[in-house]
């Protein structure tokens, strides 16, 4: 939606507030830049590079978890790590959203078998999409933002619903 | 002031903007400290495990004094998952997709040491064209690896152009592996006994235009990089690993050919096609960040001329030797190592003759540069951190594993 077709001169735009914030948080799906394993080079580094180039989606990395509002959790959490991601989630400014990208964020992947390994990171933190793969495309990890701007459009309905019954 | 300088800084080398890249670092770059009888106070900073520039989850605790390290702990761990224990679990032919996700940027290297590993056990003949099948894609993935780190050690030393240019460079390259391997990143290519499939149809047209580019385009690279006065000026005579301490520290691959010693296995211990290709081992002389980042550069020049030559003498032939389905080698213990893009990665490998490996060692060459760095970064200061930490070409998956 081009807002500058939407305003002429002298006009005005109504819009309720959920909608303006939602569709701004929509397009601007911040990531923070926390690369655990593998997934970490398709995850974040082909997505910032220049085929993928996620930046057009409004797809962009943050350094800090304060300013981040997705976690794209990339590769194997172990118990050790664990701790690490829970508190980062923590960190971020609600609302916030989570991407379990591969096999391993979603159950273990290839080492479910180990001990050491937390069988997916749902066991921490909420996870809002989840990527097969090992490890996904980045296609499919865009996939999974444009999944993640519908979740969030739904949700922006949902809270319209919910005011106006 | 200046009398200050000249005494904590030894040999006044930040007073004169100079570097001399032959002086060792201990007192490198000083900062004056009590100075008007100002007293300083340590601080302990944690970096780490979530750094975008740690290259992966490594932890660091720094103490600090002013701006100078004076002492650094290397923690690790935050990736441990087991790929030596789950091997044991694997059938021989299953344990090169472990192996692959140790050095996650290069993994053909790593199944290629296991399979070389498991075919001294299993005393087979691999074809000659598995051979160059081995080595090509040993190159092409170390061209990925090194454009990897190439993007990511510019942005470490706050460039951020290069990077966009090595991840473009990047994704031909995944592309040709692809249509060779069927996977980006893991590719379960090398098995023992040879590799899985043969050259696709339309692959070598690919790698030729590839080639076409690439050697002019790393020239471009390496003056947009090696070319800009403020990243010479962070790198030159920064981070000293000299002989003898890379020698002690058990270092290998650019790491220590930096410090000018001649070791690459793919030269000492020939395997795959090596014997047969023309290379040169590019060595720097004294052994600061700035060789470590020359005998890369030169290394990715080498891998272009090894790819072409790889592609001109493909051998006609089987890609496989006739191996069983379920690989019972004979029992008894080898030691396989190759030269992967971090130095030597090694697989020692002991066998029950059942048909899981009784034991499998993994000796990335990460975890040997990540002890080195503990000892290199006191006497550094706070913003050189990153750089030497993306200097040293550190990958998690292998030091963790
Ligand atoms: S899903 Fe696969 S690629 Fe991703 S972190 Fe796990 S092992 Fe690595």
């Amino acid at each position: 939606m081009a807002l500058d077709k939407l305003t002429g001169e002298n006009s005005m735009l109504f819009i309720r507030s959920e909608q303006l914030f939602d569709f701004a948080r929509r397009n601007s799906l911040w990531y923070i830049a926390f690369g655990i394993a593998c997934c970490a080079i398709e995850g974040l580094m082909s997505a910032s590079g220049p085929r993928f180039d996620f930046d057009r989606m409004g797809v962009f990395f943050r350094n800090s978890p304060r300013q981040a509002d997705v976690m794209i959790v990339a590769g194997t959490v172990n118990k050790k790590m664990a701790l690490t991601v829970k508190r980062l989630y923590d960190q971020m400014p609600e609302p916030k959203w989570v991407v379990a990208m591969g096999a391993c964020a979603s159950t273990g992947g290839p080492f479910r078998e180990y001990p050491n390994v937390v069988l997916g990171v749902d066991k921490i933190i909420p996870v809002d999409v989840y990527i097969p793969g090992c490890p996904p495309r980045p296609e499919s990890v865009q996939y999974a933002f444009i999944e993640l701007q519908k979740k969030i459009a739904r949700r922006t309905e949902e809270r319209l619903a919910a005011r106006t019954s | 002031m200046s009398d200050q300088c000249e005494e904590t800084l030894g040999v006044g080398l930040l007073c004169e903007g100079q570097h001399d890249p032959g002086t060792p670092p201990a007192g490198l770059r000083r900062a004056p400290s009590g100075v008007d009888g100002l007293s300083t106070e340590h601080l302990i900073i944690n970096m780490g495990p979530q750094h975008p520039s740690t290259h992966g989850v490594l932890r660091m605790i720094i103490e600090v004094d002013g701006e100078e390290v004076i002492a650094s702990e290397v923690s690790v761990g935050y990736l441990h998952r087991g790929i030596e224990k789950l091997a044991e679990h694997r059938r021989y032919d299953a344990v090169g997709t472990l192996m692959d996700r140790g050095d996650y940027v290069s993994g053909i290297m790593g199944e290629l040491a296991f399979a070389l590993a498991a075919e001294q056990l299993m005393e087979v003949d691999v074809p000659r064209k598995a051979h160059w099948l081995r080595s090509l894609t040993s190159e092409l993935n170390r061209l990925a690896s090194h454009l990897v780190w190439y993007g990511t050690f510019g942005l470490d030393t706050g460039a951020m152009g290069q990077f966009l240019y090595a991840m473009r460079e990047r994704e031909a390259l995944c592309d040709i592996l692809e249509a060779i391997t069927g996977q980006r990143m893991m590719f379960n290519y090398v098995r023992p006994g040879g590799v899985v499939a043969d050259l696709p149809v339309g692959v070598e047209e690919k790698i030729r235009a590839f080639l076409a580019t690439f050697p002019t385009y790393l020239g471009e690279y390496d003056q947009l990089l090696g070319g800009n006065e403020i990243f010479q000026a962070r790198v030159k005579g920064i981070g000293v690993i000299d002989r003898d301490m890379a020698l002690a520290f058990g270092l290998t691959g650019a790491n220590l050919r930096a410090a000018g010693v001649d070791f690459d296995v793919r030269k000492a211990r020939p395997y795959a096609a090596y014997p047969e290709l023309d290379f040169e081992v590019p060595l720097g002389t004294v052994g600061d960040a700035w060789d470590r980042y020359t005998v890369r550069m030169g290394e990715m020049a080498q891998s272009a001329r090894m790819i072409g030559q790889l592609i001109d003498g493909m051998p006609e032939g089987d890609h496989i030797a006739k191996v069983s389905k379920i690989i019972r080698p004979a029992a008894g213990e080898v030691y396989a190592s190759v030269e992967s893009s971090r130095g030597e990665t090694g697989v020692h490998l002991v066998s029950d003759g059942t048909e899981h490996p009784y034991r499998m060692h993994y000796r990335g060459p990460s975890l040997y540069a990540v002890q080195a760095l503990e000892e290199l970064l006191p006497g550094h200061l706070l913003g050189d951190v990153v750089m030497l930490i993306g200097s040293t070409d550190v990958m998690l998956g292998e030091i963790d594993r």
